[in-house]
């Protein structure tokens, strides 16, 4: 293929770093967009015609990709910049009263005056959050959480002091009986020694005593199921993968956690990072994966310094490499990818696209991935959450895990309690706590105030009522109940949330993160947003009852038409807010 | 001596399409199996020519057992499908796609769309009236919205691209199919000049910073007009003949015959009005072209009617 390149060079501090890609193909695209935007904070042509030579990639497919996530500019931009969260448990902790302040102090929000407007950053229970990057030689990200405006405006005035932020909150650290939060808070997240001492790798050895099918057999007799939303049988997909005689075969572990009101992840990472490479070398071992990739969403700069040097200093000690723990014939290796803004790319076949070079698109399936998922080949693709179960499994033994929980719903579950609740932080629980105990176990709502409603599973989940703290927490009771668990979300709402504009913002995330591929979400999504706004700000095109029934038919064709699981669910919370919390007659009255 | 390829035997497979049971040749499509029984299902982002993109969701049918509706145009028939292509949930969601297009694009020269519309009772003004075109749809940033007040309905309109001897762009009209940057990348011709660029409903068909297409990779093939199923893309003289109002399809002719520039023998098709050439095709059934061609069989035919 013969490029034609625009007629511009880049600057020297931009060829430097893309000339480091030298030799490397299409899939590092993604990689050496945010090479150039850490070095300068934004992409030129200069730097995009430089990406193409190099990579040998259509300077019009280059530019298609690199327009798709938020965290690029194509236009220019000063080297600082702070994110601000305005997403849901933000805004219910004041996010709207600081961007006023910013807005009135430094100039409505946009790249000119410091600071972009941002959906979730993953640090629901430090709301409100603002991230403030800044490119250079070495680029600086600081997670500011809880921050002020104050602080926001010094931030944006000086950029980041340091590299990355603090801690997760995570108030069950050190509780006796937890299991997938039991080193969190205890061990020491840099240290391998430390997390030996703690019975990491004894899991792996127990795989490899196993063998590959043996591990699939316990997996599956635990009846693990994804811990995305999704809960797909774990041990089933393993399984389909391994039988593919197609090589070689992948691994992808899905940390692109964007679901607002969803930091589990991020916690697991950044609390217990070597868990997450022993847990991904253990998949890898059973379907027979060679390689294995790790996508981070862009904006876990914490996370992402401790999984860089948890995956160095495994490789250092051959827990990555070839002939894993001397195991003649297994090799397994990890490649990060950071995402950069775009929470379509957490859907299971649009982190394929993504990690391949190309729009974040998600794929139509069949194929499934088993089949043909990352650069064509057999895949395996599980969230953070559902691999550090393995360990547990494979430790605890399959029987010992079953006993956890339900018998529908098996082992210990997280859940992230965020919004109006006096102890926000990720817990774990068994499956089958009530709603209502988990609510206790996070100090409920703050004292005075009376619970308004809760959103199970996030922005693509749903409203329950307080009436219904009943709900014993586990999938099959949920699905019963009418309501789905999701990602674990359980965001806290109370007598002074405005669930008019929380809904307005559930709308405005859809609209905004939905790829543009199909109609019904790309379309549907804008009209959604239009019928909200319309009904909540009481003006109507002709009646409530008309914009009511608009959303009711736009919301079944986005679920029954959309290609994947965004555009699918994107009417969910919405429906339950006017039906099942009774926002409907309230906005009709 | 022809040589026919005609491939490994295939089986029948059986299958319910509409109560009926019907058997088509595996590996065929549910849309193939509608074809063949005289169903017709509207599609868009379909092309005979082209891999299905999935894109339009306007041939969404029923296949029992499947949580959500699949696309008839991709998904490949199954020994004991069952089938509906007319039921109330396949209806509301065609009704539904076709007015959430009218309702952001100018569906005005697409050919079909008012029959599909009337025959569902779609009504895209039910959204409120249109927004006003905006000239910044090239700039806008993903994850970014101004905050709507839904008093009118957002849409694609936008002024056209005029800038270049041969095409017009008129993406007021454009439903993002993929067609033509299929047609322009891998599929067929290889040149990759546009991409969609963009996210969500901002998403848009884009040279690389939006350059004209004269500073691109553009070959002038034509290929990307050819398969538009809108008429978002189009020649430049049908286009200023629509406008002056002498566009008259009725009044042409199509003569196929061969171009003389080189020894590859694509088919071209002559679409001649008033004793003027005013457009070339190639068929899509031709296996040397496919329906595509270059700029000079495209259009290099002036001297033709040098008189």
């Amino acid at each position: 293929m013969d490029l034609k390149l625009l007629d511009v060079e880049p600057s020297e501090a931009e060829r430097v770093v893309v000339d480091l890609f030298t030799g490397m193909g299409r899939d590092q695209l993604l990689p050496a967009l945010h090479a150039v935007n850490d070095r300068v904070g934004w992409i030129s042509q200069g730097a995009l015609n430089h990406i193409c030579r190099v990579l040998h990639v259509p300077p019009a497919e280059a530019y298609g990709v690199a327009s798709f996530y938020s965290l690029f500019s194509l236009s220019e931009r000063p080297a600082k910049v702070v994110h601000v969260c305005v997403d849901l448990a933000c805004q219910v902790n004041g996010a709207k009263s600081l961007c006023d302040r910013l807005t009135s102090e430094l100039g409505p929000a946009g790249a000119r005056s410091g600071w972009l407007r941002s959906p979730c950053l993953g640090v629901c229970e430090k709301a409100p959050a603002a991230l403030a990057f800044q490119a250079g030689e070495v680029a600086k990200e600081q997670l500011l959480a809880p921050t002020t405006a104050g602080e926001v405006i010094a931030v944006a005035a000086a950029g980041p002091s340091h590299v990355d932020g603090g801690r997760a909150e995570v108030p069950q650290a050190g509780a006796a009986g937890l299991r997938l939060l039991k080193r969190v808070g205890v061990v020491d997240p840099e240290s391998l020694d430390d997390y030996r001492a703690a019975g990491g790798y004894a899991a792996l050895r127990t795989a490899l005593h196993l063998g590959p099918s043996g591990v699939i057999r316990e997996v599956t007799d635990a009846k693990l199921v994804g811990r995305g939303g999704a809960a797909f049988p774990t041990g089933r997909k393993w399984d389909a993968t391994a039988r593919q005689p197609v090589r070689p075969h992948y691994l992808v572990c899905n940390a692109d956690e964007s679901e607002p009101g969803t930091f589990k992840d991020r916690v697991l990472m950044e609390g217990d990072p070597f868990a997450v490479i022993e847990s991904m070398t253990i998949a890898a071992f059973a379907a027979g994966c060679s390689r294995g990739y790790l996508y981070l969403r862009g904006e876990y700069p914490r996370a992402l310094h401790l999984l860089r040097n948890a995956i160095a200093r495994a490789r250092e000690r051959n827990f990555l490499g070839d002939n894993i723990m001397g195991h003649e014939g297994f090799s397994f290796d990890i490649e990060i990818r950071r995402g950069a803004g775009a929470y379509i790319c957490g859907e299971e076949t649009a982190i394929f696209n993504s990690i391949e070079g190309f729009r974040g698109e998600p794929r139509s399936k069949p194929p499934f991935p088993v089949e043909s998922g990352l650069f064509g080949k057999p895949t395996v693709v599980n969230n953070v959450e559902t691999l550090v179960n393995v360990p547990v499994i494979l430790t605890e033994g399959c029987e010992a895990y079953t006993r956890v929980g339900t018998s529908g719903s098996t082992g210990p579950k997280l859940f992230c309690l965020s919004g109006n609740v006096s102890r926000p932080g990720v817990y774990e629980v068994p499956f089958g706590t009530t709603l209502g105990e988990l609510l206790d176990l996070a100090g409920g709502v703050p004292p005075g105030r009376e619970l308004r409603a809760v959103l199970l599973g996030g922005a693509a989940g749903g409203f329950v009522r307080p009436d219904e703290l009943d709900l014993p927490l586990t999938l099959e009771d949920a699905r019963a109940a009418g309501t789905t668990l999701g990602s674990g979300v359980v965001l806290v709402l109370d007598d002074t949330a405005d669930l008019g504009a929380f809904l307005l913002r559930i709308a405005a995330f859809f609209r905004d993160e939905s790829c543009g591929q199909c109609v019904p979400c790309r379309i549907g999504t804008v009209r959604q947003e239009e019928a909200m706004a319309r009904l909540v700000g009481r003006r109507p095109l002709t009646t409530s009852a008309e914009d009511l029934q608009l959303l009711k038919e736009v919301g079944q064709v986005m679920r029954d038409s959309s290609i994947c699981g965004l555009g699918q669910t994107a009417w969910n919370a919405i429906e339950s807010a006017l039906y099942r919390l009774g926002y409907a007659e309230e906005a009709a009255s | 001596m022809t040589i026919v390829e005609i491939g490994l035997p295939k089986r029948l497979v059986e299958l319910t399409l509409d109560g009926e049971p019907v058997r088509v040749l595996e590996g065929a499509t549910i849309l193939d199996a509608c074809t063949a029984q005289g169903k017709s299902i509207p599609t868009l982002c379909y092309g005979d020519t082209l891999k299905p993109a999935n894109a339009c969701r306007v041939c969404m049918v029923e296949v029992e057992g499947s949580r959500t509706l699949v696309p008839s145009c991709s998904r490949k028939v199954e020994p004991g499908m069952v089938v509906k292509t007319d039921s109330e949930r396949t209806n509301h969601s065609r009704k539904l796609v076709l007015e959430l297009l009218g309702s952001a694009t100018d569906l005005s020269t697409t050919p079909h769309v008012d029959e599909w519309m009337s025959a569902c009772g779609a009504d895209p003004s039910r959204f409120g009236p249109p927004a006003p075109p905006s000239a910044d749809r090239d700039d806008r940033h993903p994850g970014e919205h101004e905050e709507p007040d839904g008093q009118t309905a957002a849409t694609v309109r936008q002024p056209t691209k005029v800038d270049n001897p041969l095409y017009v762009r008129d993406l007021s009209k454009c439903i993002l199919c993929y067609k033509c940057v299929d047609a322009c990348g891998d599929q067929w011709q290889n040149t990759f000049a546009i991409s969609v660029a963009g996210r969500g409903f901002d998403s848009r068909i884009s040279t690389e910073f939006s350059a004209p297409l004269p500073e691109s990779a553009c070959v002038y093939c034509g290929n990307c007009i050819e398969v538009c199923p809108t008429g978002a893309l189009s020649f430049k003289r049908e286009h200023d003949k629509r406008e002056d109002g002498t566009w008259d399809e009725e009044a042409q002719t199509r003569t196929t015959t061969i171009c003389t520039f080189c020894g590859v023998g694509c088919n071209l098709t002559l679409h001649v009005q008033d004793n003027e050439i005013v457009k070339v095709t190639s068929p899509h059934e031709s296996t040397v072209t496919h329906g595509n061609l270059c700029i000079k069989g495209r259009f290099g035919w002036q001297h033709v009617q040098n008189r």
